[in-house]
């Protein structure tokens, strides 16, 4: 396993594409049939869309990122991938909001046709997929096809996926992957890495393949061979990348702390800020949770099953007979911590955050679950120490 | 052959009360939908749609506006007893509407302002949904409510099953669509963290921020979001007249204390 600060140029196919490079990629993995997904510019905030040239790519943009704000900023160079996360991910295109899953239709003989929907064929290719988000999709990977029950329309969906990461060079202040070992450098399992290298020698891209698929498509474009300069350049520019994180987790067992501060003061503190609104889960990469629900037509004769994102913020995602289970915030906030950084190990063998910072940034009233997890560590921290007054 | 058994359609009954006649236009707005459904369900009492009015029972009724008259006392209470299933629909009828700012002020000097003779005006001192008077099978909220939903609650009592209405907040909504949140980029104030869903989200998607017209969602906490409107620039002031609008009684009986001015 790489470190997070892996030389990026490790591979024997590094070599070096100008931005007319990245025109020609587009170009190629249109002609391939891919529909290319990637960051633009729109309503004021990076988001990802499918790019029909790399012209669409948001050249000279950066972020301005904190606690419940964003905006973006022009920068003062030309460089497309100098934001940090925005507010969609790539679960919007791999996991979809809503879903249909099988339709049923009555005869007038009483009869009964189900039809399970089969997924459009998709052929998607990712640009610009953060190191942090490359990870997101493997955990979701781990959720959606890792168990008994294997979801075949996100497998067909995500196989199909040809992944180009960019490693990240200008992180948020809300970015925290050195926490939790997924960025800045990309790690295993894209078909394509970048680093984007802006100096006075020119706007350039350090590219190397991960797959056949990704060696065979840079071998079709416009590119040189990989020089010092820009390998040192990129290699430097993603190691001080690591060391400008605007956010830290503490530096312990996470999974420890949140299964030992279940009735912590700190549930009701941040329960008396929390809008229970859902922004968080929605944008958080690896949230996954759905519900279906079956609606008929007017005369009854057919119905169908939806599948759409759901939260666990939303009072029905526990909804018994009876009422909810988890009818206070405080229970739904603590829930959402807990699995995302605790009970995500016990399911799925690992965490469930990535440090995207998109729960801290798109949370309207600015919660942050950095400063969660090192209240909740710092109230354990006294709860050991004990009262100082009260020790005989 | 024997002839088919003639299956008898559910009587639909529309009701107005205190409103301005908008939710009820949404059933005609259902243009593409209004034919299946008057093939499903015999329309009984519509008067905004016919003067063929027909008495009870009705299996259906769907009841618009707020209880403000005395002579509204009566009779929700009688189309109560006539409907096998009651379904309130829009802001007046679930909220009491923007008619219930009333409540928060002396109805009687309203009324000596507002009218050449007051004593023709016979009026309650509140504005009060229908649920306050008697009970109600389902509430359809909005203002004016939502022609997809609309059609969805008639749907759900056809087939009698629960209609799919969440009640969760609209930034579901606009995260589900691919709106960027306007508080968050752009400092818009938006009470969309609190209101109720079933727009899809119709304003933020425009750039306009969510003004509630839906009411309070299942589960919002306005002491978490006074604050947040006070940040995107709007004083005590905005911030009471962006709560006091068309499910101002909703709001007010959730909002945080305050002194009066």
């Amino acid at each position: 396993m790489p470190s997070a600060t892996a030389p990026p140029d490790a591979g024997s196919t590094a070599c070096v594409l100008d931005p007319e490079g990245i025109g020609a990629l587009v170009r190629e993995l249109r002609a391939r049939g891919r529909t290319v997904i990637g960051p633009t510019e729109r309503d004021g905030a990076i988001v990802l869309a499918e790019l029909e040239s790399a012209d669409e790519l948001p050249y000279g943009w950066g972020v301005e990122l904190e606690g419940g704000y964003y905006r973006i900023k022009r920068r003062t160079d030309a460089a497309a991938f100098a934001h940090s996360a925005g507010p969609q991910s790539w679960k919007n295109f791999l996991h979809p909001e809503r879903v249909r899953q099988w339709t049923a239709d009555r005869a007038p003989d009483g009869g009964m046709t189900v039809r399970a929907e089969r997924p459009e064929p998709t052929s998607f290719a990712f640009l610009g997929v953060r190191p942090c988000d490359l990870r997101a999709i493997q955990i979701q990977d781990r959720v959606m096809t890792g168990g008994r029950h294997r979801d075949d329309a996100y497998e067909e969906r995500r196989t199909g996926a040809f992944l180009i990461v960019v490693e990240c060079t200008e992180p948020g202040a809300t970015c925290f992957c050195v926490s939790m070992g997924t960025g800045p450098a990309a790690q295993p399992g894209y078909d394509l890495a970048l680093t984007e290298v802006v100096d006075g020698t020119g706007h350039r891209f350090l590219a190397r393949a991960g797959t056949e698929e990704g060696a065979d498509i840079l071998a079709g474009l416009p590119r040189r061979p990989a020089d010092d300069l820009t390998r040192t350049r990129a290699r430097e520019d993603v190691e001080a990348a690591a060391g400008r994180m605007g956010r830290t987790m503490p530096e312990v067992d996470l999974r420890a702390l949140l299964a030992g501060t279940l009735e912590a003061e700190r549930w009701n503190d941040v329960a008396a800020r929390c809008l229970t609104c859902g922004n968080c889960t929605m944008a958080c990469p690896t949230c996954f949770c759905t519900t279906t629900e079956d609606v008929t037509d007017l005369t009854g004769d057919h119905a169908e099953r939806w599948r759409r994102w759901e939260s666990c913020y939303d009072l029905d995602f526990t909804h018994l007979p009876g009422g909810s289970v988890r009818s206070s915030g405080r229970s739904r906030y603590r829930q959402w911590l807990t699995h995302k950084l605790g009970t995500w190990w016990d399911q799925f063998d690992s965490s469930g955050c990535v440090g995207c910072g998109r729960c801290i940034v798109w949370c309207p009233v600015a919660i942050d679950i950095t400063e969660e997890a090192h209240a909740l560590h710092q109230e354990s921290l006294d709860r050991q120490a004990g009262p100082k007054d009260e020790t005989p | 052959m024997a002839e088919p058994p003639v299956r008898r359609r559910p009587r639909l009954g529309v009701f107005k009360f205190a409103s301005c006649d908008g939710c009820q236009l949404t059933l005609l707005d259902c243009e593409d939908e209004l034919l299946p459904l008057a093939a499903e369900i015999e329309i009984a009492h519509f008067v905004e749609a016919s003067s063929d009015v027909q008495p009870g029972p009705y299996d259906l009724s769907l009841v618009e506006g707020s209880v403000s008259t005395p002579e509204h006392l009566e009779r929700i209470r009688r189309i109560r007893a006539e409907s096998r299933r009651l379904v309130t629909i829009g802001a007046c009828a679930t909220a009491g509407g923007v008619q219930a700012l009333r409540n928060f002020a002396d109805v009687a000097e309203f009324r000596a302002t507002v009218y050449a003779k007051p004593d023709y005006i016979e009026t309650l001192a509140t504005s009060t949904p229908i649920s306050a008077h008697v009970p109600v099978d389902f509430e359809l909220r909005g203002c004016p409510i939502d022609r997809g939903q609309l059609i969805e609650v008639i749907t759900a009592f056809l087939a009698d099953r629960r209609p799919d209405i969440p009640d969760h907040s609209v930034c579901f909504a606009c995260k589900r669509r691919g709106t960027t949140c306007l508080p968050v980029a752009h400092g818009i104030p938006c009470l969309g963290p609190v209101t109720h869903a079933g727009c899809g989200a119709l304003c933020p998607a425009y750039g306009r921020g969510c003004y509630g017209c839906f009411g309070p969602s299942g589960s919002a906490n306005m002491p978490a979001m006074i604050p947040l409107l006070r940040s995107d620039g709007m004083s005590d002031e905005d911030v009471l007249r962006f709560l006091h609008t068309f499910n101002v009684a909703k709001f007010a009986a959730i909002e945080p204390e305050r002194e009066d001015p």
